[in-house]
């Protein structure tokens, strides 16, 4: 038997289904420049400030194993895509570029995994910042 | 300053910070975030000291 549409409403195929708030935008731009902190003006305190824990941990550890922070560059691609990882970190990014920090030459194994961790830190912080996203949106708790 | 680490403290704190992410934000519930982040940390030492084991045999 075959089903019969349903009528919907004049404005529902105009109406989305999560709707872009100002929050939506806000929490993510927020998250990124600060990790945790697009959780935090949400307040989910417990997740941002294990986020932010996680991310400036891995940002410092691989900066503390002498890892090399990227600067923008239109080289190698692996040269570019590290920047762009680095980039995810936000402020400590920016910091790390001001201050100089991650401009050592490798002088050890280790130094490739700090270079890693930077690298990571950046990237699971863009994950965080779209989580932040997502609980703005209201898709999730 | 230069912070030393071995191979495996390394591979440990990194599966813990990437754990801790990866629990909180592809979970929704506490419950579901905490068992998600332990499955991760379990599954990245695990893989660790597999991928050890591995080239142990390689070398032999």
């Amino acid at each position: 038997m075959a089903k019969t549409p349903i009528d919907k409403p004049a404005n529902a195929a105009a109406a989305p289904e999560y709707p872009l708030t100002k929050m939506a935008i806000v929490a993510p731009i927020v998250g990124w420049l600060i990790p945790g902190a697009g959780h935090i003006i949400q307040k989910r305190y417990t997740r941002g400030i294990l986020l932010m824990i996680s991310v400036v941990a891995m940002f410092l550890i691989g900066l503390g194993m002498n890892g090399r922070v990227y600067g923008p560059n239109g080289g190698d691609i692996l040269e570019i895509l590290g920047f762009i990882g680095d980039l995810g970190s936000g402020t400590l990014y920016f910091l790390a570029r001001i201050m100089g920090w991650g401009q050592a030459a490798a002088a050890h194994a280790t130094a490739d995994y700090g270079k890693t961790f930077v690298i990571v830190a950046g990237l699971l912080n863009f994950i965080a910042a779209a989580d932040a996203h997502h609980i703005a949106l209201g898709k999730k708790p | 300053m230069t912070l030393t680490l071995s191979h495996f403290s390394a591979a440990v704190l990194f599966a813990l910070f990437a754990s801790v992410v990866f629990g909180i934000t592809q979970r929704n519930t506490t419950l579901e975030q905490i068992r998600y982040g332990l499955y991760c940390f379990a599954l990245f030492v695990g893989g660790v000291i597999a991928a050890g084991w591995v080239m142990w045999l390689l070398r032999r």
